[in-house]
């Protein structure tokens, strides 16, 4: 697992409360983890924080999944 | 209008979680006053309160996860959290679980506060001017309103009868359970939660209250000496914090489930001062209009009333303003009477001061024990009133009133009378 993908699940579990081996790459935040739309405000909050970026919302309401978040965060990191 | 009983009970009180355990030590004379712990009082006049004594749950500490999933306490004040144990205590002790819709819509709650997230609301105004807008949680605004206390018990305990808050400075806990109490009379539900919480002890609350010259200064090299109501050396009260909540039904349905009865609320008077923000009227006026107004609802002569829980805040103003009130109103009474300020062991818990303090006059009652005024070595003023120095005493209590003023000229005063 990339560094990204744990420290993305760590916060997931942290702010969810879900064990963490629900959290794998296809877990929708809101049908698999239980998550309302403020979770996902705030699970978006934590990423940005987490790694110094800035998650305009249009490209927010693209991450619905663990692997979502992942990936644009690999992405953004990288750059 | 319907007679309106008390059938189940909670607290989380600086003493201890439960009402049991609450309420055995404040008949042992135990003060739960000690140097504050948490946050830095170095520039704070006042370094003493009356803090929940967190713990795993045992020997009466109070443990949030008994109470709140920790994910859901993360995002929520605290008195959001007290609120919660509270009301789930009281839920149980009345053996009330309203499960089809029926008895959900006829289950309400009305829990208020005085000040709600204060700590929550300092903390994301320091995150908004130094990280910026949008750095401000989405469990800011909800974690932190008032009526957010109520709105999280109803959603977990299925309750979606009036969904209400009160929120009347240190009388919210006596106006919720009044107010409450007539929403059953009135028909517009069966069974409600009400009470009141609070969580005001941290640095901007206690700087506040310093700043209005409401607390105790002198005695923070002696915390458990610091709440002296009636005293001549008392110099302000000592913060507290906790929830109390009862549930309050009407008595057929009470009777036709054969639920515990504790007592019946038989008055509830209320009145404004229309004096100054924070000193009470010196006539004492509206703390006697509150009284004699819950005297005449609940059809008594004042002699029958065996105690009174009082405000008695311990601040050089109050008391004897509300004891000379109370002499007014209940005259000759005054020789049989037993009234003490139970603020002396817990502190001033504000919004929940008045729903604590009613169950402690209901217990009082339910235990013919009358429980003591702490550190009244010297009362300022004469009086023929019993006021329970140092100790517990057993007496007859079959009639009980609490009284609650707050900041602004607010008042509520609460009968009970022992169920028939």
């Amino acid at each position: 697992m990339s560094d990204v993908a744990e420290r993305v699940k760590k916060i997931v579990i942290e702010h969810l409360g879900v064990d963490a081996e629900k959290v794998v790459d296809n877990a929708n935040f809101i049908e698999d983890l239980g998550a309302d739309s403020l979770d996902t405000v705030e699970l978006v909050m934590a990423f940005e924080e987490e790694f110094s970026v800035e998650i305009p919302d249009d490209a927010a309401e693209t991450i619905v999944t663990v692997g979502d978040a992942v990936k644009f965060l690999e992405k953004a990191t990288a750059a | 209008m319907r007679r309106v009983v008390v059938t189940g009970l909670g607290m989380v009180s600086p003493l201890a979680c439960g009402v049991e355990p609450t309420w055995s030590r404040l008949i042992a004379g135990r003060s739960a006053a000690r140097l504050i712990e948490g946050f830095d009082t170095s520039d704070l006049a006042c370094k003493v309160a009356m803090q929940i004594p967190r713990g795993d749950g045992s020997d009466g500490t109070f443990n949030p996860d008994d109470w709140m999933e920790p994910k859901e306490q993360r995002k929520v004040d605290d008195f959001i959290i007290y609120a919660m144990a509270a009301a789930t205590q009281a839920l149980a002790d009345a053996k009330w679980k309203p499960v089809s819709y029926e008895d959900q819509i006829k289950t309400g709650v009305l829990i208020g506060s005085g000040i709600g997230g204060l700590v929550g609301i300092a903390e994301t105004a320091v995150i908004l001017k130094e990280k910026g807008a949008r750095r401000v949680s989405p469990f800011f605004i909800p974690g932190r309103l008032i009526n957010l206390a109520g709105g999280y018990v109803s959603i977990q305990h299925g309750l979606k009868g009036p969904n209400h808050a009160v929120v009347t400075a240190c009388s919210t806990g006596a106006h919720a359970i009044g107010d409450a109490a007539r929403l059953i009379a009135l028909e517009d539900a069966e069974v409600m939660v009400a009470g009141g919480a609070e969580s005001a002890i941290s640095r901007i609350g206690i700087a506040g209250f310093s700043a209005c010259k409401a607390l105790s200064t002198n005695f923070n090299d002696r915390p458990t000496q610091a709440s002296r109501p009636y005293d001549k050396d008392r110099d302000g009260f000592v913060m507290g914090e906790g929830a109390g909540c009862v549930v309050l039904e009407s008595y057929e349905h009470a009777k036709a489930r054969g639920a515990q009865i504790y007592a019946e609320i038989i008055g509830y008077g209320m009145s404004g001062d229309a004096y100054h923000i924070t000193a009470p009227d010196p006539s004492g006026d509206g703390a006697f209009r509150a009284m004699t107004t819950a005297v005449k609802r609940a059809g008594i002569s004042p002699s029958e009333i065996d105690y009174i829980n009082a405000h008695g805040t311990s601040t050089p103003l109050g008391d004897e303003i509300e004891l000379q009130a109370v002499q007014r109103v209940v005259g000759d009474g005054a020789d049989t009477l037993s009234m003490s300020s139970t603020k002396s062991a817990i502190g001033h818990l504000l919004g929940a001061a008045g729903a604590v303090e009613a169950i402690f006059s209901i217990l009082a009652m339910r235990d013919h024990i009358v429980p003591p005024t702490l550190n009244l070595d010297n009362i300022s003023v004469e009086t023929r009133i019993d006021l329970v120095p140092h100790q517990a005493r057993k007496r007859k209590v079959d009639c009980v009133l609490s009284n609650s003023f707050g900041f602004g000229g607010t008042n509520a005063c609460l009968i009970f009378r022992r169920a028939n």
